[in-house]
């Protein structure tokens, strides 16, 4: 569903280049919850955006940066799904319009929108907040909003930057039992994290150091993955 | 590219953007938005209102809306009493005032004259008999009374004299004229018409602008004048005609044309009566007002430049965000076009409402008494409109640019904030 080879990505701040990645050889198998992990720095999230068309990257063997931010903007749309690690929603919007928004985006109607963004919220147990702002919620409700956002459009891949990096461990837990549920049902989901708690989750963790895969390790489960 | 759904998503962001916004912020540019209108109608229109209060001065002072006056070939009106008749039974027109006018002199200052080959305090007038309640009527001329009282249907050998006799009030020498010293109400002068000479006692003294066509004249009953003039007849020098509101001088004066009248008398409306050069006048300020309008055109352009890049600048975060989910720029950038047009509408609409609600009917009541003129705020619709539609395709583009300049920034730069 999505490979990678040899990436390489650096940073330039004047004359000082720093190599953030240091040639990733990875993929990701339809249905699979993959964790990327490491210790802060090592290229994890860089790594995530790379993928996820927020930075630039090969798509189906066409560089990204050959898209136009047209293309690239409705391949996101389409295809992938984001939930960051400050939550990002939108403050002026409430939590059914800022998971109606992306939707709208579609062409579908505003009524059509904001009822699936009432069935992705309520699927995530913020169906009695629709009309709350952001502000008027917990940090672990925002964070269920971001995934009622990123998955409301069906999206084929779920990317989640450190989603439970501002949560306590109550939030934090169901948030992960909503990444459980949502895999459970099918969803591709890359993850970075650096809680070891929270990747017992996922089907495959790969860990990085300095811009390398140092460790890669399955979990064993009893489903069947799709091959790469 | 543009298309249907940008423009919806543009407009559901908008709208929730400005529901949700700081009141305090909204308002602070709604009134931004409002003084670049009244800057750019209300100055405009004010100092048009300027010469079209000078215009206006001789519409309700001397002429009305139509004015009839002898032929060049003759002195006076023929058959004035026959057409004053004809008026009377005519459903246009509101009031009508006929005059006797002719020129003369004031003698002031005669007992005190010890020298007699000393120049005499005299000066050149225009006098004009007029029927005191009528003209009052018309004029509203007792309304101009600044020293003494108005003219009353029984006085005899009174005068009222105009500004520019009088020494205290006169803005200056003119050709023909000088002023009158030591003249208050209740001092003696003597008139003379046609060798004719009366004394009088001045009644009241005008206080009118120096561009007013009663500045320079001297009123007093008008069977005194004819008397003076040596008339045996009726036959007037001016009539001039107040219709009815909502009569169309122009065809009224077809009308009258049509009716013969325009075969013994000079048929003329207002605009074509008032002096050379008003229109010109009018013209050049009005270009002088729309090049001040335009700078405040300049200066609101950039007021909403320098708010819409500071709002998209503070919110680049969020635009990265929105980008980062799928939705396009131009839906992005659509949102804040829409914002400024918010702004622009209310703002004109505001200015629009304070305008024709306010300003017009209350300064056309109440002109701003200035030393040229009884100033009103000329502003016609058609010409507010494309002032309207200036001030809102400047704010699209004031709005559009900064929005496109933060819109353009890499994605994940702005997610992360990163330069």
């Amino acid at each position: 569903m999505i490979q990678v080879r040899n990436l390489v990505k650096s940073f330039k701040d004047g004359p000082i280049e720093t190599r953030v990645l240091k040639g990733i050889d990875f993929y990701a198998r339809q249905g699979e919850f993959i964790a990327i992990m490491g210790r802060s720095g090592a290229g994890k999230s860089t790594l995530l955006y790379q993928m996820s068309l927020l930075d630039e990257i090969r798509i189906s063997g066409k560089e990204a940066h050959l898209m136009n931010e047209h293309e690239k903007m409705l391949f996101r749309l389409k295809e992938f799904g984001y939930v960051f690690q400050d939550y990002a929603l939108l403050p002026e919007l409430t939590a059914l319009e800022n998971v109606a928004l992306p939707i709208l985006m579609q062409g579908v109607s505003k009524g059509e929108a904001e009822e699936k963004a009432k069935v992705a919220l309520e699927r995530v147990g913020i169906g009695a907040r629709l009309n709350n702002l952001p502000s008027q919620l917990s940090g672990g409700e925002q964070q269920r909003v971001s995934v009622s956002r990123a998955i409301a459009h069906k999206p084929s891949v779920l990317f989640a930057d450190e989603p439970t990096a501002n949560l306590d461990r109550e939030s934090s837990s169901r948030v992960m039992d909503l990444f459980k549920e949502l895999h459970t049902s099918g969803q591709t989901i890359i993850m970075v994290t650096h809680e070891d708690e929270y990747s017992r989750f996922a089907d495959r963790i790969i860990t990085l150091d300095d811009g390398r895969i140092i460790f890669e390790k399955t979990v064993p489960r009893d489903k069947e993955l799709s091959p790469v | 590219m543009f298309s249907i759904v940008h423009i919806r998503v543009g407009f559901y962001l908008a709208l929730r953007q400005l529901r949700r916004a700081s009141r305090w912020t909204t308002s602070l540019i709604v009134f931004v938005m409002l003084l670049t209108f009244l800057n750019l109608v209300v100055v405009t229109g004010l100092l048009v209102g300027i010469v079209a209060g000078i215009s206006n001065q001789f519409r309700i002072q001397q002429t009305g809306d139509v004015m009839i006056t002898a032929l060049d070939t003759k002195d006076y009106i023929e058959n004035s009493p026959h057409i004053l008749s004809f008026l009377h039974t005519l459903p246009q027109p509101h009031i009508v005032s006929a005059r006797y006018s002719t020129s003369g002199t004031i003698e002031a200052n005669y007992y005190f004259r010890v020298d007699l080959n000393e120049k005499p305090n005299e000066t050149g007038a225009s006098i004009v008999g007029i029927d005191p309640a009528v003209e009052n009527d018309f004029s509203n001329l007792s309304r101009y009374i600044g020293e003494g009282h108005y003219l009353s249907e029984n006085d005899y050998d009174a005068v009222l004299l105009g500004p520019q006799f009088v020494d205290r009030y006169s803005f200056g020498e003119q050709p023909g004229l000088t002023p009158l010293k030591n003249v208050y109400p209740g001092t003696k002068v003597r008139l003379t018409i046609n060798g004719n000479t009366r004394e009088v006692v001045v009644k009241g003294i005008l206080d009118v602008p120096a561009n007013s066509p009663l500045a320079a004249r001297v009123f007093m009953p008008a069977s005194e004048v004819r008397q003076l003039m040596g008339r045996t007849d009726y036959a007037v020098n001016e009539i001039a005609i107040l219709l009815k509101p909502g009569t169309d001088g122009v065809a009224f004066r077809d009308l009258l044309k049509r009716s013969g009248i325009g075969d013994k008398a000079k048929v003329q409306t207002f605009e074509e009566g008032i002096p050379n050069g008003v229109a010109e006048v009018q013209n050049t300020f009005a270009m002088i007002g729309n090049a001040i309008g335009s700078i405040g055109l300049v200066v609101a352009a950039i007021t909403i430049f320098i708010v819409i890049f500071i709002n998209a600048i503070t919110r680049r975060k969020f635009i990265g965000i929105l980008k980062g989910i799928g939705i396009s720029g131009e839906a992005i950038e659509i949102s804040y076009v829409f914002q400024s047009l918010f702004y622009a509408a209310i703002g004109s609409v505001l200015g629009m409402g304070i305008l024709y609600g306010f300003l017009v009917p209350y300064i056309s009541a109440n002109p701003i008494s200035l030393p040229i003129s009884e100033a009103i705020i000329v502003a016609p619709l058609d010409g507010t409109m494309i002032r309207i539609g200036l001030i809102v395709f400047t704010t699209i583009i004031a709005g559009y640019l900064p929005s496109r300049m933060i819109v353009r920034k890499n994605t994940l730069d702005s997610i992360l904030g990163r330069n």
